[in-house]
């Protein structure tokens, strides 16, 4: 049914129409719209669920995990700082091998506090265990919940929906979204794989030592592995159920034959989809890669877009977290992907990839900036590492400040003054 | 015909007081059908009072619920010993996710079981000291405020036994423990506050509150037995002596636990709807000297010299406890009825047939 719908009202109705039995939420912007409005569908009985409105996002994931364990399908929501607080229980899913999911609502980490949508919050989790997904549009959000729940309890693995803070979530736009009926047929009804039962009673959450802590592990990653295939199975039957495409592992754009790749995941796909479509015009070879599945790392599908028989010669890695130290987690798994696959050489033996930091604590991502950009890689003007749309001036004033006295004071609030004084900003 | 009125009074162990009972009111321990929640085989210490408590807890909410429970574990000495890979000594439905989390995995337990139409099904947590009152909190208030139907058992010996006996929230007053040493002008730990977990419960007005000691079996078996009468949040405190960290005598762990009441430092009481509506008298009142002279914990108030003052501070403590629960009651200190009897309840545990 097409609406008009606000991308977290889009995503709760989605989210309902999976029937989880078990909501818990604690608050957070920009995840609360979602929440708020499975809170509703429960209170006016058209949901039938439990709706946990707990103390914190710690709590949320533990009681999804006590939820999850006794045998109900379980959701909840969170972003940034709630991620990072919940995020002992996060990985505790994951080990305990629990069919959660969750929806990020993707916002920057602090200090200094921001309210504004980057992947800092989702990006650090990375390596939880947890099947991480990340929406380019509202349709597509919905729609990788559905396919979420069949993931998780396929595998018995909790599967994150990563979508943009405001960008998606506070969004309205035209959204498809399936009846009960057709969700039904495509998501059967929760089947654990192991559940707290009194009459055949288990123990879960035992012990492990070092004789087969490893095997476990060796497991985790096997699941992993089985997400490779399942997810692109699951992407395939929903096209085929619900007449679009919509989740798999990665969505080349105007790959083809193109010699300058952009890699970026979630809802700055659309622009820089734009800004290639601009730069053909100025007859640059330019294609995109959107990387839907991020974990488990889909290297084999990066490795044959990005080797498609033509000649690349620039990839250009779209990073919308930072790793202070090391530079782009997504350009790590990127060079990981291409680098040497199964002991070969690389291939293409001389691509050169640059890492763009972009979009920091919703700074605007614009067509105009990564035209410019791209048009400096194509030319090889490119670093390999740089900040888009960095204030340099801003950055030279505190660092200046730095230099010329020990208690130069916290430097959000110097560059904030700064903005204030030169009326800029 | 006239009859004799026993009275069940015991300095000792408790165990013979069955024989003399008519069998309905037997303890559940007693009951060779009793559900051995927590089984043999588990790798606590000699004299482990958590190990008595959670089994004694345990058996008694099983047949309280005809053996239709969960158990919510924290993380903890009680979850390593039981269940080190590949073996477990549970034999109850059993959930370990994390440390400071027990409450609210529990929460969620019982909202799945709401969901599915099984609140047939009940569901207890379990942790120590340092899983309640300090890092579990949080969750615990929350678990609480929610009024949640979670029967959540404390089993407090007073420190992180498992890490190797650090301070927690419930070390009490000039105890020492790896992180309060007996060294320096202040030996031990520090006279703080205390955090009274159970008062704490009781200002969120749940429907039940309880202490109780691994002293008392009957007294503990009736109050899990009494909490199972209540849905919503319940909360237990049960004192369970731990002599590797108190430096205590295996053999001395139910003489200390019920010391600590005869003492007046652990009252035993009751309270509904946060109102206390029962405290087992003392029966012999003894002085704090006795119960911490058991104690290596303590040695550095006797040795060299006794530090009178800090003793005397214990002493008061114990004392503020006997004037606040009128512990000393009307001085009947030979009564009986104190010592609840539960009539048992029949049932089949599961693997009973």
């Amino acid at each position: 049914m097409l609406k008009q719908i606000e991308g977290s009202r889009a995503v709760a109705e989605a989210v309902a129409t999976c029937r989880p039995q078990v909501i818990c939420a604690y608050p957070i912007t920009p995840q609360t719209h979602i929440v708020e409005a499975l809170g509703a569908l429960v209170k006016k009985e058209e949901l039938n669920a439990v709706f946990m409105n707990v103390e914190s996002e710690f709590a949320a994931m533990s009681a999804v995990i006590g939820a999850s364990a006794a045998g109900a399908r379980a959701y909840t929501a969170t972003a940034s700082q709630g991620l990072l607080y919940m995020s002992e229980a996060v990985y505790n899913a994951a080990g305990l091998g629990l069919p959660v999911v969750m929806t990020v609502a993707n916002r920057a980490i602090g200090a200094p506090i921001n309210i504004w949508n980057d992947h800092s919050d989702a990006m650090s989790q990375r390596d939880a265990g947890w099947i991480q997904l990340y929406a380019e549009t509202n349709q597509e959000a919905a729609d990788l919940h559905i396919q979420a729940f069949r993931i998780a309890e396929e595998l018995s693995n909790p599967v994150m929906v990563c979508m943009d803070g405001f960008l998606l979530t506070h969004a309205s736009e035209r959204v498809d979204l399936p009846g009960q009926e057709q969700v039904d047929g495509f998501l059967p009804p929760y089947e654990p794989r192991q559940v707290l039962d009194p009459q055949d009673p288990v123990s879960i959450g035992a012990m492990v030592g070092p004789e087969a802590f490893t095997e476990v592990r060796f497991l985790a990653a096997e699941r992993m592995r089985q997400a490779l295939e399942l997810i692109p199975a699951v992407a395939a039957d929903f096209a085929g159920q619900f007449g679009r495409p919509g989740g798999g592992l990665v969505r080349p754009y105007r790959t083809e034959d193109a010699e300058l790749i952009v890699v970026a995941l979630g809802s700055v796909l659309g622009t820089i989809q734009d800004a290639v479509d601009e730069l053909r015009d100025d007859g640059i070879r330019a294609g995109a890669l959107g990387i839907t599945t991020f974990r488990p790392f889909p290297a084999q599908a990066v490795r044959e877009t990005l080797d498609g028989g033509h000649r690349l010669r620039r990839l250009v890695v779209i990073e919308r977290a930072l790793a202070p130290g090391s530079g782009g987690i997504v350009t790590a798994d990127v060079r990981g992907a291409i680098s040497a696959p199964d002991g070969r050489p690389p291939h293409p033996a001389d691509t050169i990839i640059s890492t763009v930091v972009a979009g920091l604590g919703g700074r605007a991502v614009t067509r105009k900036s990564l035209r410019a950009m791209l048009t400096s890689a194509a030319r090889g003007d490119l670093p390999p590492f740089s900040f888009l749309d960095l204030r340099q001036d801003l950055v030279e004033s505190e660092l200046a400040r730095i230099r010329a006295a020990r208690r130069s004071g916290p430097s959000a609030e110097n560059i904030l003054r700064h903005l204030s004084v030169t009326g800029i900003g | 015909m006239p009859f004799e009125r026993i009275k069940f009074y015991q300095t000792g162990s408790f165990a013979a007081g069955n024989r003399l009972l008519p069998e309905d009111l037997r303890s559940v321990q007693s009951s060779p059908a009793r559900s051995n929640t927590l089984t043999c085989g588990h790798r606590a210490c000699q004299g482990c009072g958590e190990a008595l408590g959670a089994r004694y807890a345990l058996d008694a909410a099983m047949r309280a619920t005809k053996g239709k429970l969960i158990a919510v574990n924290a993380t903890g000495c009680l979850e390593v010993f039981s269940t080190p890979f590949p073996e477990t000594s549970w034999q109850i439905a059993w959930l370990h996710s994390l440390f400071g989390n027990a409450p609210a995995v529990a929460s969620g337990v019982g909202a799945a079981l709401k969901a599915m139409g099984r609140t047939d099904i009940r569901v207890v947590a379990q942790g120590g000291d340092g899983g309640t009152v300090d890092i579990g909190m949080a969750c615990l208030s929350g678990m609480f405020e929610r009024n949640d139907d979670v029967l959540y058992i404390c089993y407090d010996n007073q420190a992180y036994m498992n890490t190797g006996v650090q301070r927690s929230g419930a070390t009490p007053s000039a105890a020492r423990t790896a992180t309060t040493p007996a060294v320096g002008p202040e030996p031990g730990n520090t006279f703080g506050q205390g955090k009274n977990v159970p008062f704490i419960a009781m200002a969120h007005e749940i429907p039940y509150v309880a202490t109780a000691t691994v002293a008392d079996l009957r007294d503990l078996e009736y109050k899990v037995t009494r909490a199972m009468d209540f849905h919503g949040a319940r909360y237990l405190h049960i004192l369970v002596p731990c002599p590797l960290g108190w430096g205590s005598s295996p053999a001395d762990t139910i003489k200390v636990a019920r010391l600590a009441t005869e003492s007046g430092l652990f009252p035993v009481f009751e309270a509904e709807g946060g109102e206390v509506v029962a405290a087992s008298p003392i029966r012999h009142r003894v002085p704090v000297t006795d119960y911490l002279r058991l104690q290596t914990r303590y040695a550095h108030l006797f040795r060299p010299e006794e530090r009178t003052e800090v003793i005397a501070r214990i002493q008061a403590s114990a004392d503020r406890n006997i004037a606040r629960f009128g512990l000393l009651g009307n001085q009947e200190t030979d009564h009986p009825e104190r010592i609840r009897l539960t009539p048992a309840l029949q049932y089949d545990s599961p693997g009973e047939g």
